[in-house]
Formats: C-alpha cells, sequence, structure tokens
C-alpha cells in the first residue's frame, strides 16, 4: 500500500458549457456496485433544469444552423476524444455497473463505435429522410428533415455509458440540443461524457447534463413550454413515465416512450425530427 | 371599373338522394345508434337535410370489434396487392360519382360547388388511387423489409373538409393493412356515410372500414378504447392536447395535425398579380375553414399600401352566396357555433384597436354567413394575431427586413404552415429555412397533394399525411 492518498474528482452538472454545482446545494452519495463509496453526485434542481433548458434554447440555433457536414466533424471528434480517455471510462463503467473489466471493455467499445456510426449519419439524414415529392402539376417540391429542438432525455438507468450514448448521439446529429438526466444511480460516466463533449468542439450548451432524479425533476421539464420533445428510454415506472408523456401533451411535445429498443437504427433518429414540404411553381 | 353580373349557375341537387335518416355502418351494414339521434343543416338554408344517429360506447365498442375481426382475419393476412386492387376500385367508384360526391358536400358543408367540384373530390380519389399503389410496395416506405400495419385505426375528422379528410385517414390506413373506425364530424356526416355506399360497391370486406356518427363523446369513447392501436386526429389544437393526454402511457400510435396560424410573407418585390391571388387563396379559399389558411398577411413596409389596395379591389369581386351556384366563390360558415365563435374574435379585433374593413356583399337573410374580411393595424400581441380564428378574417402586419420577417411569421405557438413571395431564388430558400412550419408555399398557396407530405411544427401537431412520410404513420419498421 503506497503511502500516497489519491486526488479524487467532484463531479458536478454541465449546463451551458460549464460545470456549477446544483444551485440547490444538494449532493447525494454514489456507490460502487459493491457498496463502496464513489462521490457525492450533484442532485440537480428544478432550477438547474430551467437553467439547462435556456442553455439547451440559446445553443439550438448555432448548432443547427451548421452545415451537417461540419456537424459529422464535430461528433467523429468527440468520438476521438472518448477513444482517448478509454481507461478512466472503463473503469468508471466497471465500478458503477460491477462488471468485469473485459464487459467493461466490450461496453467503452461499443460506445466509441456507436458514437461514430451517428456521426456519419448528419450529412447522410436528409437523403435517406428526404424526399422530392412528384405531385399532380408544375411544382417543385421537396420534403427535407429538420431537427425538432430541445429534447430533453432520460437515460437508461442499466447501462451507464453505452445506454447514454445510445440515446444521446442520435438526437444530436440532425442539429438538436438536449438536456439529458443521467442515471440516477450510476451518473459518473456521464459527468465524464460531459467534460469529454466540452473539449471536443461541441458548442456550450448544445448537451447539457444533469445527473439526479427523474421522478423529481422530470415533470418540470415535461411541462416546460420551450422543451420540444421527451425521450422517456430510461424512465423504468410505468407510472411516472405516463405521468411525464401526459404533461408533455401541454405544448404537444413529442414522445418517444420507454422501451424503445436503443440499438443502432434510424428510428432513433427520426422521432426527434420534423419534415419540411417546399413548394414552388415551376415556369419560365 | 363595372362588375359584371352573373345569371345565377345553380348546380341541381337532384343526383343526391338523401334518406330522412342515417345509421352507423358497422361491419358492412347500418344499425342503428345508442345515442340521441341528431339533426345536420344545410349551413347556406338552416334546412334540416337529415336525421343522423349518435355512437354510444356499446357501438364504438361494437364497431371497434368489427375492424379488429376484419384486421385479423381478412385485411392483415390479404397480400398487398390484393388490397390495392380494393384501393384502386374505391378511387375509380369515387370518380364516377364525383358530381354526386361534391353536391352532398356542398349541401352539408356550406362551401362552394366550385371548391367541393374542382378540388376536394377530384383529390379525394387522387388520394385513394396514389395509395393503392403503396399496398403492395411497403418494403420500399423506407421502413425496413416487411413493414407491419399497426392494427386498428381510430380516426376522428373535422368539418372543413369532411371527404377529402376521410380519404387522408382511410386511404394510407388501408394501404398499410390496417383496419378503421373513423368518426366524421357532426356537421358534416352525409358525405363520410355516402361513403359507406363506395365500400358497398367496391365489395369492400365487411368491417374494414366502419363509420361512427356523433359529436365530442363519440370521439372521445373512440380515441379511448382499450382496443385501438393507432389514433390520428385532425382538428383543434385543444383537443388535440386532450387526446394526447388520453394515449398517454398507452402503446396506441398517435398522430395529430391541429391548428395553425400562417404567416404569409410578401417582399416587396413579389410577383404583385399573383401574390395578390395567393393571399386570397390563402385566406379566403374555403371561407377560411383551413388550418393551414395564411391567416397573417406580413407584408414589407414599402408595398405594404399598394398591396392592400389591389387586395381590397380583389377581394370586392369575391362572390359570397349560394353554394351550389357555380359562380360562387366564398360560400357558408359551417354551423352557428363557428360563426359566433368567429364574431367573437373579430370583436377582440375592434375592441384591441386594429381597424375592420369587409368586402362589400349582401348576406343572405338565411343560413350563416361572414363577409370575407381584413383587419390593418394588427399588432402581434392582438388576438386576432394570436388565435386560430378559422373563418374568412385576415390579419394584416408589416415588416421591414427579412429577419424581422421571419421573427414575425415564427412568433407563435403554431407551425403548420407559410408563404413566401418574392422573385429572388436565393431569398426564397433563405426564408423557407428559416420558418419553423411543416409546409412551406413559394409563391403558390394551399396546394395539397397526396405525394406530398402535410403537417406541422410545435402546437399544430405532430406526424405527417400524404406521401412516404404519411404513409409511415400507419406502419411499424422492422426493429
Amino acid at each position: 500500500m503506497s503511502d500516497r492518498l489519491d486526488v479524487r474528482k467532484t463531479y458536478k452538472l454541465f449546463i451551458g458549457g460549464a460545470f456549477p454545482r446544483s444551485e440547490s446545494g444538494r449532493t447525494y452519495e454514489v456507490t460502487a456496485s459493491d457498496g463502496r463509496f464513489l462521490a457525492n453526485a450533484s442532485k440537480a434542481s428544478r432550477k438547474d433544469g430551467r437553467d439547462a433548458v435556456s442553455a439547451a434554447r440559446k445553443a439550438f440555433g448555432g448548432w443547427s444552423k451548421r452545415t451537417p457536414y461540419n456537424r459529422g466533424q464535430i461528433l467523429y471528434r468527440v468520438a476521438e476524444v472518448l477513444e482517448g480517455r478509454r481507461d478512466q471510462l472503463v473503469a468508471e463503467v466497471r465500478a458503477a455497473e460491477g462488471v468485469t473489466e473485459k464487459q467493461a471493455n466490450a461496453s467503452v467499445d461499443a460506445a466509441v463505435d456507436t458514437w461514430v456510426w451517428y456521426a456519419g449519419w448528419a450529412d447522410k439524414l436528409s437523403q435517406v429522410t428526404g424526399n422530392a415529392n412528384q405531385v399532380n402539376g408544375p411544382f417543385f417540391n421537396l420534403t427535407s428533415p429538420e431537427p425538432t429542438g430541445v429534447v430533453v432525455i432520460a437515460a437508461p438507468q442499466q447501462s451507464s455509458l453505452l445506454g447514454l450514448v445510445e440515446v444521446l448521439a442520435p438526437v444530436l446529429l440532425s442539429g438538436n440540443t438536449a438536456v439529458v438526466i443521467s442515471s440516477f444511480e450510476r451518473p459518473l460516466p456521464a459527468i465524464t461524457l460531459s467534460e469529454i463533449l466540452s473539449t471536443s468542439d461541441v458548442p456550450g450548451g448544445v448537451v447539457n447534463m444533469l445527473t439526479g432524479d427523474i421522478a423529481e425533476i422530470g415533470p418540470w421539464l415535461a411541462a416546460h413550454l420551450d422543451v420540444n420533445a421527451l425521450d422517456l428510454t430510461g424512465v423504468d415506472d410505468a407510472d411516472v413515465a405516463r405521468d411525464l408523456e401526459a404533461e408533455a401533451a401541454v405544448n404537444l411535445k413529442r414522445v418517444l416512450r420507454p422501451g424503445t429498443p436503443t440499438a443502432q437504427s434510424l428510428q432513433r433518429i427520426t422521432p426527434f425530427l420534423e419534415h419540411k414540404t417546399v413548394w414552388h411553381p415551376i415556369g419560365v | 371599373m363595372p362588375k359584371f353580373e352573373y345569371a345565377p349557375a345553380p348546380e341541381s341537387r337532384s343526383i343526391v338522394d338523401l334518406a330522412a335518416s342515417y345509421g352507423l355502418f358497422i361491419d358492412g351494414e347500418f344499425t342503428d345508434g345508442g345515442g340521441t339521434s341528431f339533426k345536420t343543416v344545410n349551413p347556406a338554408t338552416e334546412e334540416v337535410l337529415a336525421e343522423v344517429a349518435e355512437a354510444d360506447e356499446a357501438d364504438v365498442d361494437r364497431a371497434v370489434r368489427a375492424a379488429r375481426t376484419a384486421y385479423e382475419k381478412v385485411w392483415g393476412p390479404m397480400p398487398g396487392r390484393e388490397r390495392a386492387k380494393y384501393l384502386f376500385r374505391i378511387a375509380r367508384i369515387l370518380a364516377e360519382r364525383s358530381r354526386e360526391f361534391a353536391v352532398l358536400e356542398t349541401l352539408d358543408n356550406g362551401k362552394p360547388i366550385r371548391e367541393s367540384r374542382d378540388v376536394d373530390v377530384p383529390l379525394v380519389s387522387q388520394w385513394f388511387f396514389y395509395h393503392a399503389g403503396w399496398a403492395d410496395k411497403l418494403d420500399h416506405a423506407g421502413l425496413g423489409p416487411n413493414p407491419r400495419p399497426l392494427g386498428v385505426a381510430a380516426q376522428v375528422i373535422p368539418w372543413n373538409f369532411p371527404l377529402l379528410m376521410l380519404a387522408w385517414k382511410v386511404a394510407p390506413a388501408l394501404a398499410a393493412g390496417n383496419t378503421v373506425v373513423l368518426k366524421p364530424a357532426e356537421t358534416t356526416p352525409l358525405t363520410a356515410l355516402l361513403f359507406a355506399d363506395v365500400c358497398r360497391q367496391a365489395e369492400l370486406p365487411a368491417g374494414v372500414v366502419n363509420i361512427v356518427t356523433g359529436a365530442g363523446e363519440t370521439g372521445r369513447l373512440l380515441v379511448s378504447h382499450p382496443d385501438v392501436n393507432k389514433v390520428a386526429f385532425t382538428g383543434s389544437t385543444p383537443v388535440g392536447r386532450e387526446i394526447a393526454r388520453t394515449v398517454a402511457g398507452t402503446d396506441k400510435h398517435l398522430t395529430l395535425e391541429l391548428g395553425g396560424k400562417a404567416a404569409n410573407i410578401v417582399f416587396e418585390d413579389a410577383p404583385m398579380d399573383q401574390a395578390i391571388e395567393g393571399i386570397v387563396r390563402g385566406i379566403f379559399f374555403n371561407q377560411g375553414h383551413v388550418c393551414c389558411a395564411g391567416s397573417r398577411l406580413l407584408v414589407q413596409e414599402s408595398v405594404a399600401e399598394e398591396v392592400l389596395e389591389r387586395l381590397k379591389a380583389r377581394m370586392a369581386t369575391l362572390r359570397l352566396g349560394d353554394p351550389l351556384d357555380k359562380n360562387t366563390d366564398v360560400g357558408a360558415i359551417n354551423s352557428a357555433e363557428q360563426l359566433g365563435r368567429i364574431r367573437d374574435l373579430a370583436a377582440a379585433g375592434d375592441e384591441e384597436g386594429a381597424t375592420r374593413w369587409s368586402a362589400p356583399c349582401e348576406l343572405p337573410d338565411r343560413g350563416f354567413w361572414y363577409a370575407p374580411t381584413i383587419f390593418t393595424g394588427v399588432t402581434q400581441a392582438h388576438r386576432i394575431a394570436r388565435e386560430e380564428i378559422f373563418g374568412p378574417v385576415l390579419s394584416v402586419l408589416t415588416f421591414r427586413t427579412p429577419a424581422e420577417a421571419v421573427e414575425k411569421a415564427n412568433n407563435t405557438p403554431f407551425g403548420l404552415s407559410a408563404g413566401v413571395w418574392t422573385e429572388k431564388g436565393s431569398r426564397i430558400l433563405a426564408i423557407a429555412d428559416q420558418l419553423r412550419a411543416g409546409v412551406v408555399w413559394a409563391n403558390t398557396f394551399n396546394q395539397f397533394d397526396p405525394a406530398s407530405p402535410f403537417g406541422g411544427y410545435k402546437e399544430s401537431g405532430y406526424g405527417r399525411e400524404g406521401g412516404r412520410h404519411g404513409l409511415a404513420s400507419y406502419l411499424e419498421g422492422s426493429k
């Protein structure tokens, strides 16, 4: 046993590109799967949620107006930085999920590969989900995908990093911005991912990461009029999910229900798209 | 300019064979309803056209069961190429009987025969024809191989385009292999009931299409029925919100086509003749009973005076009156209730300081009528600039720069449609790009086509109707 005491990390929230503590001053104890103390994570409040939504709204214009090629480049850069911090993530995933080193390695590899897969979608989306429509008359008529806006994501509870990447990357690539509520019991890899995002050219506010209880802050976010969509994938309690979906009706938010598969799929991307159809007469 | 007088040119209503009363259409048969029957009237004359049954809980349950059985036993297992042939048959029968449908639609809804004959009914037939061709090509709909239908679709439609909305809902549902229970609006049920006769002539298997008439309560029973897999609703945003709450926590798929408050943006270099026609088409088509109506005119300040002058001159030539007269441009407001709503909102426009101008036209003594009206001096805070009026009332606002036009256009919780008028191509593309709306008409307005997706952003609802995207609303992709 060495004499040296390790320097522990303070895990904070990630809002608007900065790492604040919760304005509420609250934290909660995060333990490893074997019960060992890992950290005191910030417990996000309703106010933190609102700050995160304003940051996401502010970032939406710039992020969605970047060229898809540029968004693809930035997202690929995230994968590069992610790869460089594999060892730290493997250790954190291992601690959080209690899996073997081999399993943790596989899970982090899959997270990096998933990120790369989605990064490549950014500049192909309109070719695959858009359409030139042949209408009955002399009109140019084109349907193109656009991001829906600010998306609140409840990240999966079990898979602390891979599960999070599987729900976050497909939302970002089309130009949406996100407010993520991480796994409650396994939040630490989410904050480390936030550090990676903040150093990978992703503009501040595009991703906002809250560690905390979805049942507590979820209703405020679901009822927030400046949120456009809700991904409930990580909500395990069916009653909570139903109530959040009902709250979301206040401004007709798009809702992705729990139980939607998280595997790499176009169907993780399209629920957060709008399709705009533009008509123009053809003539000389 | 002298105004030419037109001789009346009324369409004969003899082609329509109206029964005194109609039942519900369930499992291929007309049956009585358990609720209190109601009357449907001709809004142009207030004449009672027929008595219509109201479906109660047991009736809705019967209809859903009929649809379930037909889905499991007949329609779901049927090869797509055979389903296609039924839909082609329906498209052809609708074209063959187009005059009958146009006259009945005009009688029950109050819209001019010119529009029901030249717009609604041809589109209805085309809607079935387009979707018929999808039925055996679902593998190519963009959802991967072998996408599956959802099951029983509960569909609730509004009164502004009674038959067209039926086609928008029924055609894609059937093409994808679903069966349907449809509730038409209580003020306009007749063409849906005549559609049952088209199903008979096409020999469509019993239970594939069921029609339950009634008002809000029947609709509520239908969308909340535990055995429906898909809910599709077109109507107001408040009702859409209520439906979204109702289906929360269930497995039901949901699409909503809700209200709008479209900005129709006219730049100083707009092709002026076309723009004036486009403004008129945008707001006075179908008496303004159009969710995507161009109800907020945004004119660049430098041409505002000219546009208003020409618009008023054009509006003075609109012919309001007997919807069955082939010369009529503006028909009747659909119901006394809707007329009341339009009057209330217009009164709010007066109270809040906007200036009202109505086209000089004589309103008939009987029936529900509202003269084409514009309000000028409207600000973004006025109710008439924020709330959907759903009538022939246009609010006019001005702007100076393209950025201001976009800002004002997007300043609404709705996001269904928008119009842009300018000769400059790069400006059209830039403005269209920035508008938060599902349909953008550039140098045209209110165009519809079954191959073209239609639907809204924000509180105008979710999902699309028409085209590949609309079809996808009735399918589940392979996972």
